[in-house]
């Protein structure tokens, strides 16, 4: 496999584990936008425990995913006395909070980062990440699922039903913390090197995005959104050039033609998110759209026996 | 039979700011009734809903369930101590199927870390009960579909029915019946009877009279807040300070003196 190929790999992996971090506290109604937060408290963890004690990739990745789990349960109790835009405020003040803490901290390496004595091959992250969805669709299909589900479209009955709210969004907000922390151990042992400048506030926008694009009714939405947003702007890569020689090569010179300047591709993957809202306002992947597949996928197999029986 | 009533409100006041909206009222629910909460629109029985349900706390006074004293107790526990409601504008969960609204209900009786935990799939126990309570009330034709998309006579009812999953001993229902024509209303009549019948104490609030009178044999009526009867359902039409709750003084009097002159004529 090629370098380019396993690179996107890796990163895709990286990306959907990320994005299931932030849909289980999507799912029950919070918005968080401190994915980069978390995210770095894992990269820096995994780094800084294999730079400075040599630990293994296992154990320094287990506990980064730890850390940033417990930073996500310690900060969930007073973050989660706030609600919608100041929800969403708090959140990425913590991700700048942790972010300007590793700048300043000459332990940790500043503005120069740490450079990581480890390497794993793409196999790892995709790995990890086939077990995080495997893990995300259990969570869903249990009755605290069903309740992070329920709290997402109505706290107040929710609760009248018994439905411990606070505990509920605490957990969810903190597995999910757990996630990212360790889609950030996965980032610095796959690019053996971390600055704290990659785990910017874009980047808590872009993975908020896949998540949201994707849709937060179904464990399918990150997957979909993640692998969408992370694919499409690799695919334009090739396309784009393309798209132009043929649009040119209509009017006759496409011989002499420029390729694109690269910034056009962030300008199609802004349309297309603009789209998308418009388009499909509650996620690529809705609930009603998994249940019409699965009837159907069913409906199809039960003409098909009708059509044997009869 | 005078025993322990299953709950009662006793003296509860709630005001909002300096608007006073419930004043000093008692009622008590016996077990087993079917009773209905009437009164004009603003009059505060669903405030009198949101007090016993724990969405309020009331200022003064104290409301006691099954023997206990639930003044304070959060919301979310006392349906785990048999009372259930629903509301009156429908709110089911509207991304939630059918099943899973339901499941939803069974949450006070499957709240531990291993029912938390185990899958709510095909195997499930929670999700064959909830399914056979489905059927059981005559809605088992549709219990994959999500809420949102049903019409809104079945919502009505898998709302009621979702409130019957936690098994409450009070049910307490908030205008079951506003916005169903009469044979839906006719059907959910006979519905809460079923339910009744259970041994389910049930507890409603109503505009619809006539569904009120061929359901419930006691009733308590509200007027800004205020308890102005507390009785027969029979009687209720009888009685002034009703009449003038819902027609005005002038009307009241005019009805009262139809009523003498009838009286007088035979």
């Amino acid at each position: 496999m090629s370098g380019y190929m396993s690179g996107i790999l890796s990163i895709l992996a990286i990306n959907i584990i990320f994005a299931y971090g932030i849909f289980l506290a999507v799912a029950t109604g919070q918005l968080n936008l401190g994915g980069a937060g978390f995210q770095a408290v894992g990269a820096y963890a995994a780094a800084y425990l294999t730079a400075t004690f040599g630990l293994s990739v296992p154990l320094t990745l287990l506990f980064g995913v730890v850390l940033a789990g417990l930073v996500g349960v310690a900060i969930a109790f007073p973050i989660l006395r706030t609600k919608g835009v100041y929800l969403v405020l708090a959140t990425f003040a913590f991700a700048e909070v942790i972010t300007g803490a590793i700048l300043n901290s000459e332990e940790l390496g500043g503005a120069m980062g740490i450079s990581v004595p480890a390497y794993v091959d793409w196999y790892v992250p995709v790995i990890m990440a086939v077990c995080v969805i495997g893990f995300v669709f259990y969570v869903m299909s249990t009755r605290f699922g069903l309740a992070m589900r329920a709290i997402h479209d109505d706290e107040q009955v929710s609760d009248l039903m018994g439905v411990s709210i606070r505990g509920v969004k605490v957990v969810a907000f903190g597995i999910g913390a757990a996630l990212a922390g360790l889609s950030g151990g996965l980032y610095a042992v796959s690019y053996s090197y971390v600055e704290v400048q990659s785990f910017n506030a874009l980047l808590s926008i872009y993975v908020l995005l896949y998540v949201l694009l994707g849709g937060t009714q179904t464990a399918w939405g990150p997957l979909v959104g993640a692998t969408f947003f992370t694919i499409l702007p690799e695919v334009l890569r090739d396309a784009l050039p393309a798209l132009k020689t043929a649009v040119v090569g209509l009017f006759g010179d496409a011989d002499n033609v420029a390729p694109p300047d690269e910034s056009w591709r962030f300008v199609i993957l802004g349309l297309m998110t603009i789209l998308m809202m418009v388009i499909r306002p509650e996620g690529l992947v809705t609930r009603t759209m998994v249940e019409n597949l699965q009837f159907w996928k069913k409906g199809a197999t039960s003409a098909r026996r009708e059509v044997t029986e009869g | 039979m005078s025993a322990a009533p299953l709950l009662s409100l006793n003296n509860v006041s709630k005001s909002f700011g300096g608007l006073q909206v419930i004043s000093d009222v008692s009622f008590e629910v016996p077990a087993g009734v079917r009773m209905a909460l009437i009164g004009p629109n603003g009059a505060g029985k669903t405030t009198i809903f949101n007090l016993i349900s724990g969405v309020y706390i009331p200022d003064t006074g104290t409301v006691t369930f099954d023997g206990t004293d639930i003044t304070s107790m959060p919301s979310r526990r006392r349906v785990g101590r048999g009372l259930a409601r629903s509301f009156q504008n429908i709110r089911l969960m509207p991304h939630l199927s059918v099943v899973e609204n339901i499941m939803l209900g069974q949450q006070s009786r499957a709240s531990g870390l291993i029912d938390m935990t185990l899958p709510l799939g095909a195997g499930s126990r929670w999700r064959r009960d909830a399914e056979e309570l489905l059927a059981h009330m005559g809605l088992g034709t549709f219990p994959g579909e999500v809420a949102a998309t049903l019409p809104y006579g079945i919502r009505k009812k898998i709302e009621v029915v979702r409130a019957l999953a936690a098994s409450p001993k009070l049910l307490m229902l908030d205008e079951p019946a506003a916005g169903l024509n009469p044979a839906e209303t006719a059907n959910l009549r006979d519905f809460l009877k079923t339910i009744s019948d259970t041994g389910t104490t049930i507890l409603i609030v109503e505009h619809d009279m006539g569904l009120v009178r061929s359901l419930c044999d006691h009733a308590v009526v509200l007027n800004f807040g205020k308890k102005i009867y507390d009785g027969s359902t029979r009687h209720v039409q009888e009685n002034p300070l009703v009449l003038e709750a819902y027609l005005g003084s002038r009307h009241a009097k005019d009805h009262d003196a139809e009523v003498h002159r009838e009286a007088t004529d035979a």
